[in-house]
């Protein structure tokens, strides 16, 4: 699978690069700032672009709105933001555009390596992943009435969902059996007024829907 | 300390050496200088005033009249007429500019000027007839010509008594007539010249504290300009904190930060990569990455609180998500502000919340804590309320807490305080609290 990197710290960049490589993605470009990327987008036609949010000159928001650029102009190239800290705002914006194919991660999340080319896998196929912080932002925001009526166990569910996961993922981290994770799915679609949906991205913009609202 | 109190130091000599030291003390000839100065000083400002006005009033009294002879000379009536209310003032300002010169200058007396007549447009030219400093002013230039003159020729009559006393003398007693007439006029003058400095400091007081209330600024614009220099220094110095976070967010964002991810990722590589690793070695690269990732989140969380770049980027209202989320029990966040605050109300809102939810969580012993924001005309009213123990005060003189709980909580009354805001606490022991922040939201 082919990748581009957008990451204005040489340390951090030569960090991913040989994580990626190590992790099969081949490597076709490596950039420090959103305009060097849309160029290298531009011309390598990468399956997927993994991009720092805080990049020069401005060092607040680059990478989200190149993110959008990419989305716009290149529907078929995936992207995976990355940054130290994220926002539900910036998340928001970058669901607005495209909600397959997109991921948005705090930069900790490399750390957990296993994890971590998994979520890129995940958002290359076309699907999501959604750092769990960026939920819990989310989650603060609801009025409280509607999720208190889900169980602790459905809220994780909720969650997981939230962050772009598909049944056997939440099966995988939660230890439960395929059936009571499909159980929990159901349950929350029902209590929350939320149509049941076949694909794993509907699902996740199901549920983000409602939390936004 | 100002050329007066120099004077009044006690000498160490009796009164006669203090009186002759007088004579040659630099104080004494600045206060001659001083007085002698105002003389021919208050006499032209006197005269070119006095001009001012009956120039302009014959030439009213001509128009009124109905002028006569050449026409050119109406001409000039209409001029002087119409000029003459502009140039009196600023002759008036004019003059006190010098005056104020004369005293910095000689006296080393530093009297500020009285700040300009505000407002522009076509009316600014008459305008400082309204304006008090100029009135004020105008009184002092009167009061200037009597004290000059008076005073000028006192302190140059009791100088010049060194030369008058045997000249007298000489007239009186060559006559031979009034020996008794003459030795009285010689004492008299002689005992002049010790008092000459002294009556030269008395007049340069007098003429001072004239000065002090005719010359410079009101007591109220005096107030008025403190207050704006001090409302000034404190924004400067809000801004300057502001931008102080700013750059320690930065620095440990491209910095620090960056190297604690690099420093997780290798570690998180190595774990995943070393399976063949003797056990041992496999644990504490294990234990390395915890501690790692565990840095990381600590530091993220820190340095969250500081001041984010979602604040200036997104405003306030996107901002709080990212503290609202990471405090360890859960938080009900409820924002209503259509229009964004000025950055420095942002910020000081901002801090608010990242404080006191690391209070609540610190030591409320709360199990839910619900952070409102609302924005209400000029207004914007932060609330934090927990469900926990209470007992939380403002107070400085109450008994802290064992924990250490409420120094923080007088920090951000502080704050915003800071920026004209206020904190109130209402936390009877035994809980509910809210902690209430009201800012102005600035322009």
């Amino acid at each position: 699978m082919r990748v581009v990197i957008a990451e204005d710290s040489v340390l951090l960049q030569a960090g991913l690069t040989k994580l990626l490589s190590d992790g099969g993605f081949e490597l076709v470009a490596a950039v420090g700032d959103a305009e060097a990327l849309l160029r290298a987008v531009a011309e390598h036609r990468p399956d997927v672009a993994v991009v720092d949010v805080r990049m020069p000159p401005t060092h607040t928001d680059e990478g989200i709105r190149a993110a959008l650029v990419i989305g716009r102009q290149y529907p078929e190239i995936a992207v995976l933001v990355l940054s130290q800290y994220v926002e539900e705002r910036y998340a928001t914006d970058l669901l607005s555009e495209r909600t397959s194919a997109v991921g948005y991660l705090l930069k900790d999340r490399v750390a957990h390596v296993a994890d971590f080319l998994d979520a890129l896998r995940r958002v290359a196929a076309g699907g999501t992943a959604l750092d769990p912080e960026v939920v819990a932002q989310l989650l603060v925001r609801r009025r409280i009435d509607p999720l208190d009526r889900l169980t602790p166990r459905e809220l994780q569910v909720l969650k997981l969902m939230a962050e772009g996961r598909s049944n056997n993922g939440i099966t995988e981290a939660l230890r439960v059996s395929p059936s009571a994770v499909e159980k929990f799915v159901s349950n929350i679609f029902a209590k929350l007024d939320l149509s049941p949906t076949d694909t794993d991205h509907r699902r996740v913009l199901a549920v983000l829907r409602f939390l936004r609202t | 300390m100002t050329w007066m109190d120099t004077v009044r130091a006690p000498g160490r000599g009796g009164p006669l050496t203090d009186a002759l030291r007088a004579l040659w003390s630099p104080q004494s000839w600045r206060a001659t200088l001083h007085v002698l100065l105002g003389a021919p000083l208050g006499v032209g400002a006197g005269a070119v005033i006095a001009g001012l006005v009956l120039v302009w009033a014959a030439a009213v009294w001509s128009l009124a009249e109905g002028p006569t002879g050449a026409r050119w000379l109406a001409v000039l009536y209409v001029v002087v007429a119409v000029s003459g209310p502009v140039a009196l003032p600023w002759c008036v300002q004019a003059f006190g500019a010098v005056q104020r010169a004369r005293f910095r200058s000689v006296l080393g007396i530093e009297l500020a000027a009285p700040s300009p007549v505000a407002g522009g447009g076509p009316l600014r030219l008459v305008r400082p007839w309204r304006a008090p400093t100029t009135w004020r002013q105008l009184g002092y230039h009167l009061l200037a010509l009597v004290v000059g003159l008076v005073g000028g020729g006192l302190v140059a009559i009791c100088w010049s008594a060194v030369v008058l006393a045997p000249w007298y003398a000489d007239g009186l007693w060559s006559g031979a007539q009034r020996p008794g007439v003459g030795l009285g006029v010689t004492v008299l003058t002689l005992a002049l010249l010790p008092a000459a400095p002294w009556v030269a400091r008395g007049l340069a007081r007098i003429d001072e504290a004239a000065a002090r209330a005719l010359l410079g600024p009101s007591r109220g614009e005096e107030l008025a300009l403190r207050v704006e220099s001090l409302a000034r220094s404190r924004a400067e110095i809000v801004a300057a904190t502001d931008a102080e976070r700013r750059r320690i967010e930065r620095d440990l964002h491209d910095g620090t930060q960056r190297r604690l991810v690099a420093l997780a990722m290798h570690l998180g590589m190595a774990r995943a990569g070393l399976t063949d690793a003797p056990e041992p070695v496999r644990q504490v690269i294990a234990q390395a990455h915890d501690e790692a990732t565990e840095a990381l989140r600590e530091l993220r969380q820190l340095v969250r609180g500081l001041h984010p770049a979602v604040l200036d980027d997104r405003g306030l209202d996107a901002a709080l998500s990212g503290i609202a989320c990471t405090a360890p029990l859960p938080v009900a966040l409820r924002v209503d502000m259509a229009t964004r605050c000025s950055p420095s109300v942002e910020a000081v809102a901002y801090f608010v919340v990242s404080e006191a939810l690391t209070n609540v969580a610190k030591h409320a012993n709360a199990s839910h804590a619900e952070v409102t924001v609302e924005r209400t005309g000029d207004r914007l009213r932060v609330v934090v309320a927990d469900d926990g123990r209470g007992g939380a005060t403002l107070d400085p003189t109450a008994a802290p807490p064992a924990d250490g709980g409420g120094t923080g909580l007088r920090g951000l009354a502080q704050r915003a305080a800071a920026v004209d805001g206020t904190l109130t606490v209402d936390s009877p022991p035994g809980g509910p609290t809210a902690i209430t922040v009201e800012l102005p939201c600035g322009s």
